[in-house]
């Protein structure tokens, strides 16, 4: 990479920091550290980060409140930090537009390799390539044509609409509401059980062992993924 | 029935009195004989040896050496209360409590008070005093004493109507105030001695010197009596049970009468003589069934009566009286009977016998003491019409009877022609013992004459006519009318005994289903409903159930239900917990409530009050009911009494296993944080010197495995709080499972996983964050068990009625009779050495995350290959119904 990417990395715990840093570095990233939420801000302004490493634990204000506003601050990448368990935390950070989150205690490959993901994600964005390959299968955004070792698959028109939401962001996490937003126009209580079976289809046409699925993954309780070959450690966790 | 014996109650009495406050009694022949002089002169005495006395009431009626005495003392303000016009002043019980001296000072106990008081009584006031801890002083001539009553009456021939039961006298320390009656009669000549004007012509008599002179005597022995219970007391509080006159009992057996109340306290007075316990017993015959509303209150007031005297009462139902009285003679051991002669007259002895002699003629050994209805009380020929009537039945009863007869008469005459007249005569007994067994004596006696008419007329000739040509027919009548008497007899008797024995059973088998519903309550509130429910049922009342709340008494169940009480009904429900007695209509206490309220009580203490009340506004309690209300009360309390000490016994119960889980927590927390503590901290202090990346691996994995451990502690810690927020929503099996063997790679390493899920395997309602971590715990344990190399199979069926999802494993599984066990927290440090990592909460939390989804899960064994099978059974309310394809479009 020719330009380093720098990373706002918004800890209190100034240990985490310093091996955050320590794998950021290793990897060639730019760093700036922030210890709450005002010195965040501060730092967004002037540094104009590629990408922020939020903790959603913050000693001075709710993290969540962050994430509209480090939005709004910057074209920048969000990846939340939170503890597990906080499943609700994290589908709220994610509506309210974070690009991925991160569970402690995580191990570096995988905030490695998630940063990766985010980051190419967004220079995708906004015309890059409109076609998508995932092993033998490839998905064309612009002709809508899906198909498996070279043979058209044929999706219903819903299915097509899921797997399209999950191709436009590959590797990122859509939330269940996210995802029923886009598909389906009203409200209904039942939207999660027919995405759960959408989904099923889904994997039954183009995965190879839908038991053990490789392209669409469950996030538990929060939503579902797209997985880029390559992205190894972009995988499901509890 | 009190026993001779050294008694628990005297006890409790004993006990009852610490903190309770103590009365003196300060006791006169007759009025002016200086009680009330006596004590406000002890009032003064104790108020300068330093004691806070206060004056509650005094009458001083202008004597002006009493006024003088009053002077300087602290008076409280009477309270007005308005009656009629007049303003009266009565003794401000509220202003005394409220003042709470150390003694104070009442006039006149037996002073009846202004209606709209709080107790009909002043006694009743000081009984409050006393509960309240306060002493008393107060004063009492000896005419009003209860069980004196009729004496001094007798021989005075004045009779007062304001009385004290001796129960309060018992309970005080007694002094009598006496002057000679000589000298009594000069202060009254001098106008010393008060008299109300209207009684003065009366009280002349009174005042004669014989009068004064028994009077003295019986106040002098009622106080030595007084010391004599409070010794027996004493005696039997310390089981000192030689010297006190054993074996006698005393029965007194009591009719609607009014002359019963005099049985009642000669009955007391010869217990109080005898120091004998006593039962005033009430025979119920057929009889009772006609009583009039005024026969029936004379009895509840002659019971009551006796209840205050301190008899045990009992209504006891019997065939009649002499075999009831019999039998409760033997049943009570009784050595002695007290009944009444009665004002019968010798027509009516002569028809029916004298019960006194029928008495004494099967009775046996005990002696039978027959004392005469006394001055002319209202006697049986002055009872109401109303009453006569009900005797002989209702005239529809009558009217049946005939129509029996005539239906019997018809058809006769349609067979006149194939029988004979000696039939036709049996034939007509058929009516009379119909009338007889369906609607009582008299009425069979009717149907017999109606019938023997019946037969003259039409068929014994000259036929139409009642006359007889035949004399031998004569006879055939007359054995008729004989056969259809004596039929009619046994008839009725039978009917009694049937109506008697479905009677009793009726309120045996009511009290047995209500102890039996009282039993089958699981919680207290289901409880609560079934007493007010059961006793609403069983005594045709509204009932209402009271617990003592933060704020006054809380209304806790009803039946029929209701939302509120009224404000009258609160304080007497509150008054009733508070003294432990009953209060509220029909009671001694705040009558003016609708409801009648009895306190629940049990060995400790009154538990709440259960109100009474009818629709329509009567009396909520019959005294005929009073026992069974009685004995119902004593079994809801009990069944009360009995869940709440369960509840206590469960909350040790459960005290003890957390604490055996919290000690078990502890050295397991010791253990398995300092392990991988300890290999953490060394490899790092090792790799400072030299930086090997085996040690980093080491610290990693430990790390991990301490992070497992932390998150499975947490996770015990919401089950045991009991509390799990759930999250459920539609699941697919498939990404469970998925995430869970995604998420336990590295536990698994060795051992190969298979997934054996059918592929339209339905959709689960779960919460899926719960439902993760008992896969990976069970997936956990799997290859922590496992034999290194063997298989992990997944595997998930339908049944017909739930999902199985089970885990299974290729191992030594789990030791027999221990299937269960291995879901108990900390079980592997219990039970085995097998030294391999985890912490025992890891099947715990399986558990408890699955019971909170409304899973179940169990362990087996598997035989070929030999393993353990985790198996968890997801039941059909669970599973979602397929969505139809057109739903998804």
């Amino acid at each position: 990479m020719k330009n380093r990417h720098k990373v706002l990395i918004i800890d209190d715990e100034p240990h985490i920091r310093r091996l955050i840093l320590a794998a950021l570095t290793r990897a060639d990233y730019a760093t700036v550290e922030a210890a709450n939420a005002r010195e965040a801000m501060d730092r967004l302004r002037v540094e104009r980060p590629d990408l922020v490493l939020l903790d959603l634990g913050l000693p001075d204000r709710d993290g969540l409140e962050l994430v509209p506003l480090i939005k709004q601050q910057a074209e920048t990448v969000l990846i939340v930090v939170s503890a597990r368990d906080a499943t609700d935390e994290k589908v709220a950070a994610l509506d309210l537009g974070a690009d991925d989150y991160l569970t402690k205690p995580f191990d570096t490959d995988e905030l490695l390799a998630r940063l990766r993901v985010a980051l190419r994600n967004r220079m995708t964005r906004g015309g890059g390539a409109p076609v998508l390959v995932l092993g033998d299968v490839t998905v064309d955004l612009m002709a809508r044509i899906v198909t498996r070792a070279g043979e058209e698959v044929h999706l219903a028109p819903k299915e097509y609409a899921v797997l399209a939401q999950l191709a436009a962001a590959p590797g990122r996490v859509i939330t269940h509401q996210q995802i029923m937003n886009h598909v389906w126009a009203y409200e209904n209580e039942r939207h999660v059980e027919y995405l759960r079976v959408l989904v099923r289809t889904l994997r039954q046409k183009l995965e190879a062992d839908p038991q053990r699925p490789q392209i669409i993954t469950n996030e538990l309780g929060i939503g579902y993924r797209l997985r880029v070959p390559g992205d190894s450690h972009a995988t499901p966790e509890g | 029935m009190t026993d001779d014996r050294p008694s628990p109650e005297a006890f409790l009495r004993q006990a009852a009195r610490e903190g309770r406050g103590r009365l003196k009694i300060f006791l006169g022949a007759a009025p002016g004989v200086g009680k009330t002089w006596e004590m406000l002169s002890q009032g003064a005495r104790r108020r300068d040896s330093g004691t806070d006395v206060v004056v509650g009431v005094v009458e001083t009626h202008g004597r002006r050496d009493t006024e003088a005495m009053v002077h300087g003392a602290e008076l409280i303000a009477r309270r007005e209360v308005d009656h009629r016009g007049h303003s009266l002043g009565e003794m401000d019980i509220d202003a005394i409590l409220e003042r709470h001296p150390a003694l104070v000072l009442v006039d006149e106990l037996a002073h009846t008070n202004a209606p709209g008081s709080r107790h009909p009584k002043r006694y009743q006031d000081v009984e409050e005093l006393l509960d309240a801890g306060i002493d008393v002083y107060s004063t009492l001539n000896i005419q009003h004493v209860e069980s004196l009553n009729d004496v001094v009456a007798s021989f005075t021939r004045v009779r007062v109507r304001e009385t004290v039961p001796d129960s309060i006298l018992e309970q005080a320390e007694i002094e009598v105030v006496d002057i000679p009656p000589d000298e009594l009669i000069e202060r009254l000549r001098d106008g010393k001695v008060y008299i109300p004007q209207e009684a003065t012509r009366a009280l002349s008599h009174f005042f004669s010197k014989s009068n004064l002179t028994a009077l003295r005597e019986m106040a002098l022995r009622r106080a030595a009596q007084a010391v004599d219970a409070q010794m027996l007391e004493h005696l039997r509080a310390n089981a000192l049970a030689g010297s006190f006159a054993a074996g006698e009992r005393i029965l007194v057996a009591i009719s609607e009468h009014p002359h019963a109340a005099g049985l009642v306290r000669a009955g007391k007075r010869m217990a109080d003589a005898l120091r004998a316990p006593w039962t005033v017993v009430h025979i119920e015959t057929q009889r009772d069934q006609y009583f009039t509303e005024s026969s029936r209150s004379q009895l509840a007031e002659t019971l009551a009566l006796a209840s205050r005297l301190g008899a045990t009462t009992a209504s006891i139902p019997a065939v009649n009286v002499v075999e009831g009285l019999n039998s409760f003679v033997r049943d009570a051991r009784a050595t002695q009977i007290v009944i009444g002669k009665s004002p019968r007259s010798w027509w009516f002895e002569i028809r029916h016998g004298s019960v006194v002699d029928a008495l004494v003629r099967v009775i046996g050994d005990v002696a039978v003491h027959v004392l005469p209805s006394g001055e002319a009380a209202p006697t049986a020929t002055a009872r109401p019409r109303l009453h006569r009537r009900n005797l002989w039945g209702r005239p529809v009863d009558y009217l049946w009877s005939s129509g029996a007869v005539a239906l019997m008469t018809a058809l006769c005459l349609m067979l006149s022609q194939a029988i004979t007249l000696g039939n036709i005569a049996l034939l007509y007994l058929v009516p009379v013992m119909f009338a007889a067994a369906t609607f009582g004596l008299r009425a069979g006696l009717f149907a017999g004459l109606t019938s023997s008419l019946a037969y003259n007329f039409f068929f014994l000739p000259p036929t139409g006519t009642l006359t007889v040509s035949n004399p031998e027919n004569v006879v055939s009548i007359f054995v008729l009318l004989g056969v259809a008497i004596v039929t009619s007899q046994f008839a009725a008797r039978v009917r009694v005994q049937a109506d008697l024995a479905a009677s009793s059973a009726r309120q045996n088998a009511a009290l047995a289903s209500f102890s039996r519903q009282l039993t089958a309550s699981a919680t207290k509130e289901e409880l609560m409903q079934a007493i007010c429910a059961d006793i609403a049922r069983l005594l045709e009342v509204r009932t209402a159930l009271l617990l003592p709340g933060a704020s006054g008494p809380d209304l806790r169940a009803a039946f029929p239900p209701e939302d509120r009480l009224g404000q009258i009904e609160l304080a007497a429900a509150a008054w009733a917990i508070d003294n432990d007695q009953p209060a509220g209509r029909g009671s001694a206490t705040l009558t003016a409530s609708d409801w009648l309220f009895h306190p629940l009580r049990t060995s400790r203490g009154v538990l709440g009050v259960l109100g009474l009340a009818r629709e329509d506004a009567g009396e909520p309690v019959r005294s005929d009911q009073l026992p069974l209300l009685m004995s119902l009360l004593d079994q809801a309390a009990i069944a009360f009494d009995r869940m709440t000490l369960e509840e206590e016994n469960m909350k040790a119960q459960a005290v003890g296993e957390r604490d055996r889980l919290r000690s078990a927590l502890l050295s397991s927390v010791s253990h398995d944080l300092r392990t991988p503590l300890t290999t953490i901290v060394t490899a790092a202090q090792e790799m400072k010197h030299h930086p090997r990346p085996e040690l980093a691996e080491t610290i990693e994995t430990e790390a991990q495995r301490l992070n497992r451990f932390v998150a499975n502690l947490l996770d015990m810690a919401r089950v045991e709080a009991g509390a799990l927020p759930l999250k459920m929503e539609a699941t697919d099996l498939f990404d469970a499972v998925a995430s869970a063997v995604h998420d336990t790679r590295t536990a698994l390493q060795g051992h190969a996983v298979e997934v054996d899920i059918v592929p339209d395997i339905p959709l689960v309602r779960l919460d899926p964050v719960l439902l993760h971590h008992c896969l990976i715990n069970l997936l956990d344990n799997a290859g922590r068990y496992g034999d290194p190399g063997t298989p992990i199979i997944i595997r998930c069926q339908r049944r017909h009625d739930a999902l199985l999802l089970s885990i299974v494993d290729q191992g030594p599984g789990i030791a027999p009779g221990q299937e269960k066990r291995v879901f108990e927290t900390f079980t592997r440090l219990e039970g085995s050495d097998r030294v391999r990592h985890g912490t025992g909460l890891g099947l715990a939390i399986v558990k408890g995350f699955a019971e909170a989804m409304g899973l179940t899960v169990e362990a087996s064994n598997n035989d070929a290959p030999l393993g353990a099978c985790f198996t968890i059974r997801i039941p059909q309310a669970r599973i979602i119904a397929p969505l139809s394809p057109r739903d998804l479009a």
